[in-house]
């Protein structure tokens, strides 16, 4: 909401600066965006008299002119515009001057002639010919030729001159507060803020116009719940013309482009009241008879901006008896239009339901100012005295005559709010010790009626509805930054992190430990992305919740795999040529299935890495540092038990890491088919461990294990097996063969080559042997490592190399 | 004889003086000490000398013996201490060739931001929530008192995954306010972070998908004085002591009194500068007191327990916090910019 400080000024005078204005308007709860002094690019231009005008003896079309600026003696300025005369008022830029869009305008030599500054057209002044429709396009803005700029002295500030003084700003109104849509609504702010008084107008109409109302017009309102309230005047004998110069420059100050006297008219009221009228051609309205009612199905109107729109019974319509008029609360139609001939006008100032027509607009897709106003709930006591003033308008600047009398059909009874004032517990509430009488002071300045204890809400403030909507009020004038500051009191509480939270740290810590960055990826994801990571078309994991209106199908669906956006993640490293990458994300995944309708929000670790060297066991490692970390129990890895998913990876390169009977998840070098289609041609590895099983697989507390007390005797041994033999398998041949003694079991060599048999290969473990109750002797020792290698032999034909 | 003792041991202690090898000091006490040596020398001819001369003679020549000694013991010693020098002097290596670092993960900088949020909050008694994202519209809207027409449940803004609005992904964390209010025993002191999402195309300071925290106490006697005092503990927290707040009207529709708090632009101190547009403060979050409605909706009596509330993205705090310039580096996870923090 754009405010002009001049209009402002008519209501409450107000002499602050824009910095100082902004920051009391905005501690006091209407918050400023910006101010913009209107002139502001404009420096040193003034208005000046043509005293003479002589050829440019070195050109053809420039003329030599000297001008009175009134200051001491006539300053010679050259100009190529043809349509200066002697006498002539100008705008005169002076040397040293600035011009909108920063151009600077400087003393200088012109074919040899001397130039002590520029004189302007309007378009130089950063105006518009709507501005100022009499002035002439195409040179010069000959000042005294405009009749509406009356008064102007020599010497003056162009700013001044011509209405270029007024200064703006813009208002972030939030949507409890459509009252302050409103020149009047925000001077009523500002006059509490200030505490100054607010000075209201009442519209006085002569009326006088052609006619008995009743018998010209009548409104019927079939859908009484949709228009609680309508208003309406005729004017006759309108003769359509540009509104004056005050009226232009206020609207132009608002950010609303003048028009016509009549258009401006209602636009005008709108800024003023917050009300939105409209006006149509009386002689399109058929029959003299206006129905407020909802659109049949597929009715067609054409609105104001040329747009045909096919209506539902959803829209609310203004109509004759034959067809409709208007989009009511959001635009007028094509088919009433106010144009050059119109002679006959009827202003409507009514109050429709807001949610009837927010529904209306956005499914039209046209927000205008006025749906804008009305979808927050307008005040319907507003549509009488907004209506007056536009006729008042309509009097005051002799644009037709007011035919006496208003239609006014109130749909609604209307009921004041009253609440009773507790200051205690407003102050409970705020922790301040705010008086009585001051709470009644800020209610009454805001044109609350305070009687006693009995508060009557205003019927433009349907925002206030209980003591906590007092409070407020109260805080904003007593001011926010004058509650106190204090800490809580009251019953301890004991805060903290739960179980889940813990691990979440302590699982982002060993990560990090291990090298690994964190990452955090969208939600969402493009379901090409479950084709992408090789998922048969078919798999019920694809089934995802579909957002009906994302923002596109990169973003469209909640993803039940977080591994694309790892591999995402890898390969913009990877074409960014980042070096020995190693990332994890704790993120989740929205898995449907739930009876009410939500998802299943788990939470995945996902690791992924790629580099130079980089393999398969170096990813193990620190799934196996991870469940060590959480003391995991029975930790095995297997391969794969043919879930779809595994499709994502090598299926020679591809675990699944199990703790006990619990699946915890699965590592892998990814599928080099799906690398590829994320754009990379190097190995990428990753993992994929469930948070819950995580959670289900984290082991008992530590507990001190006394440290050995007797010796231990280390054996290496190193055995040759057929080439398909598991390390794992001979690690269980190996554990099954000991008898008590066996401490670890450490893998150290894997050999293949020369001295090995084709297909076989030498597999070498460092045992450690101990006994908690003697020294070993180097017997018991052999007898242990001989019943392992029997054992080795027996299980997995592995025979000591 | 006295004579000769006494030229034994200048010389002799002039030769261990000079020494330059373990090998010449040993050679040196041979000559000296050794069986055959010249002190050993000397002393065989004590035999020869009167009972009177003996004594003295002999305390003499032990005199000397241990000087040689002790000279003998300290030269070694100093060659043993040069020996190690040159040693140490020849394992010199070039301290700026770069050390092994072993390669460290970093947390995200956006957690880091969180992490400082929560344990603020931990430590005043403060309980941390997790909720689901894919949220009913019932708590995301209805139960936080936003009416039917509210301009945040257009589906130009929310994104929705039925046409009735039942189910949808959430725009606030505030429905974590409600799952608060429906499951625990009051009073309540509870933070919640976690992502939210709005119908936003990506820009350098705008994302569908975003960070919230909401903060929430219920308790007797809560006023908004309490929510300012803590409030401005957070900001100190966050970005120093002594950091200047103010607090700004506005409207949620689930608190009233609804505000915003300002922390007062690091870089200007409040004169105003680019990095806070000019205008000398930096809005950090939005607050207020439940609204009693949102209270008695959860079956909480207004008028026996009251409370405030606030919520604050996370995003623009880790962006203050870090001085990143542009919110895609967050979500671009580039190693370069991840292993800054």
């Amino acid at each position: 909401m754009n405010l002009s400080r001049k209009w402002l000024n008519e209501f409450v005078e107000i002499d602050a600066n824009d910095k100082d204005f902004a920051e009391a308007m905005t501690l006091s709860g209407s918050k400023v965006e910006l101010t913009h002094d209107l002139g502001e690019e404009i420096k040193n231009v003034v208005v000046g008299k043509v005293l003479s005008q002589v050829r440019h003896e070195n050109s053809d079309h420039m003329w030599i002119c000297q001008v009175d600026v009134g200051r001491g003696e006539p300053l010679q300025i050259v100009t190529g515009a043809q349509n200066v005369k002697v006498g002539d008022l100008v705008p005169v830029a002076l040397d040293g001057s600035l011009l909108p869009g920063g151009k600077e305008i400087r003393a200088g030599k012109l074919r040899g002639e001397l130039s002590n500054g520029m004189l302007c057209s309007f378009q130089e002044l950063g105006l518009d010919q709507r501005d100022f429709p009499s002035a002439y396009p195409d040179g010069i803005w000959i000042l005294s030729d405009d009749p509406e700029l009356t008064g102007l002295t020599i010497g003056e500030d162009i700013r001044t001159a011509v209405g270029l003084d007024d200064h703006v700003v813009e208002f972030e109104i939030t949507p409890n507060r459509p009252d302050c849509l409103s020149v009047i609504g925000l001077a009523r702010e500002v006059s509490s803020t200030y505490d100054v008084p607010l000075k209201l107008h009442q519209p006085v109409v002569k009326g006088g116009g052609d006619g008995v109302l009743p018998e010209l017009l009548d409104v019927e309102t079939p859908n009484p719940e949709l228009c609680p309230r309508y208003t309406a005047r005729m004017v006759r004998n309108v003769k359509i013309g540009p509104s004056p110069k005050w009226m232009r420059e206020r609207l132009r100050a608002m950010g609303v482009r003048p028009i016509n006297n009549i258009v401006d008219i209602t636009n005008y009221v709108m800024l003023e009241y917050g009300q939105p009228m409209h006006a149509f051609d009386y002689r399109y309205v058929n029959g003299g008879k206006i129905i407020v009612r909802r659109a049949s199905e597929g009715e067609k109107l054409t609105t104001l901006d040329g747009k045909e729109h096919t209506l539902t019974a959803n829209h609310l319509v203004i109509a004759d008896e034959g067809r409709a008029v208007g989009l009511a609360g959001i635009m007028g139609g094509l088919n009433s239009e106010i144009v050059e001939d119109t002679a006959d006008v009827v202003f409507e100032s009514a109050c429709f339901d807001g949610t009837c027509i927010r529904k209306g607009a956005l499914a039209l897709g046209m927000r205008t100012e006025a749906s804008a106003k009305f979808e927050k709930g307008l005040d319907p006591m507003n549509t009488l005295p907004a209506v007056d003033r536009a006729c008042e308008l309509v009097e005051l600047l002799g644009a037709g005559q007011v035919v006496d009398g208003v239609i006014d059909i109130l749909n609604y009874v209307p009921q004041p709010t009253v609440l009773k004032l507790e200051p205690e517990k407003i102050n409970a509430l705020l922790g301040t010790d705010v008086p009585m009488a001051e709470m009644t002071a800020i209610l009454k300045k805001l044109d609350f009626a305070v009687e006693g204890d009995q508060v009557t809400v205003p019927s433009w403030r349907g925002d206030v509805k209980e003591m906590a909507d007092l409070a407020e009020e109260v805080a904003r004038f007593y001011g926010y930054n004058n509650i106190p500051t204090t800490l809580m009191r009251g019953q301890t509480t004991l805060g903290g992190y739960s179980p889940e939270q813990r691990l979440e740290q302590r699982l982002g810590s060993t990560c990090r430990a291990c090298g690994y960055d964190e990452i955090i990826t969208y939600s969402f994801i493009s379901p090409t992305w479950y084709d992408k990571i090789g998922w048969p078309e078919k798999d019920f994991h694809r089934k995802s919740f579909k957002i009906l209106n994302p923002l596109g199908e990169d973003t469209s669906i909640m993803r039940t795999t977080t591994l694309p956006s790892m591999l995402d993640i890898l390969a913009r490293n990877y074409n960014y040529r980042n070096k020995d990458v190693r990332l994890y994300e704790l993120g989740r995944v929205y898995l449907p299935g739930r009876e009410d309708g939500l998802a299943n929000e788990a939470k995945e670790l996902t690791l992924g890495a790629y580099g130079e060297g980089f393999d398969f066991y170096d990813l193990k490692g620190v799934v196996e540092a991870i469940l060590k970390d959480i003391r995991a129990e029975d930790v095995h890895f297997e391969g794969s038990l043919g879930a779809p998913g595994d499709a994502s990876y090598h299926p020679g390169r591809f675990a699944t890491v199990w703790s006990g009977t619990n699946q915890v998840g699965v590592l892998g070098q990814i599928h080099p088919n799906v690398a590829k289609a994320f754009g990379v041609d190097g190995e990428l590895y990753c993992a994929e461990l469930s948070f819950d099983e995580l959670m289900n697989a984290r082991g008992a507390g530590a507990e001190y294990v006394p440290l050995p007390k007797f010796p231990s005797v280390t054996r290496d041994i190193a055995v040759v097996c057929d080439e398909a033999i598991t390390v794992g398998a001979l690690e269980q041949a190996i554990r099954r063969g000991a008898r008590g003694l066996l401490k670890e079991v450490a893998l150290f060599d894997i050999y293949r080559g020369k001295g090995i048999d084709e297909g076989k290969k030498s597999v070498a473990f460092n045992l450690v042997l101990r006994s908690d109750d003697r020294s070993l002797t180097s017997e018991e020792a052999d007898e242990d490592v001989k019943s392992i290698l029997a054992a080795l032999e027996q299980d997995c034909g592995a025979k000591l190399r | 004889m006295k004579e000769q003792l006494a030229k034994i041991k200048t010389e002799a202690l002039a030769a261990f003086e000079a020494v330059a090898s373990p090998a010449a000091l040993d050679e040196l006490r041979v000559k000296y000490l050794g069986k055959k040596g010249e002190l050993t020398a000397v002393l065989k001819q004590m035999g020869r000398l009167s009972a009177e001369e003996r004594p003295a003679m002999g305390a003499l020549a032990n005199e000397v013996r241990s000087s040689l000694e002790g000279a003998i013991e300290e030269a070694a010693k100093k060659l043993e201490g040069a020996a190690m020098e040159a040693r140490l002097k020849a394992e010199t290596i070039d301290v700026t060739v770069p050390g092994n670092t072993p390669k460290q993960g970093h947390k995200h900088p956006m957690y880091i931001a969180l992490d400082e949020i929560k344990d603020v909050f931990v430590g005043m008694g403060f309980t941390v929530l997790d909720g689901p994202e894919i949220e009913l519209g019932e708590l995301n809207f209805d139960r936080l008192n936003a009416e039917p027409g509210h301009p945040s449940r257009d589906w130009s803004d929310t994104f929705y995954f039925d046409t009735d609005e039942r189910v949808m992904l959430r725009s606030q964390t505030s429905p974590m306010q409600v799952r608060a209010m429906d499951t625990m025993p009051l009073p309540i002191r509870i933070i919640a972070p976690g992502r939210v999402y709005r119908k936003d195309e990506v820009d350098a300071t705008h994302s569908p998908m975003f960070h919230q925290v909401e903060g929430m106490v219920i308790d007797k006697h809560v006023t908004m004085a309490d929510l300012k005092g803590t409030l401005n503990l957070l900001a100190e927290e966050l970005f120093g002591k002594g950091t200047v707040t103010r607090f700004r009207p506005h409207h949620f529709p689930f608190t009233e009194p609804s505000c915003e708090m300002d922390v007062q632009c690091h870089k200007c101190g409040g004169v105003g500068c680019p990095t806070c547009k000019g205008e000398g403060w930096i809005e950090l979050l939005g607050a207020g007191m439940i609204h009693p409605n949102v209270l008695r909706m959860a079956g909480i009596d207004p008028e026996e327990w009251s409370g405030w509330a606030f919520g604050m993205g996370l995003e623009r705090t880790a962006m203050r916090r870090f001085k990143i310039a542009d919110l895609r580096l967050i979500f671009e996870n580039d190693v370069r910019f991840l292993e800054q923090f």
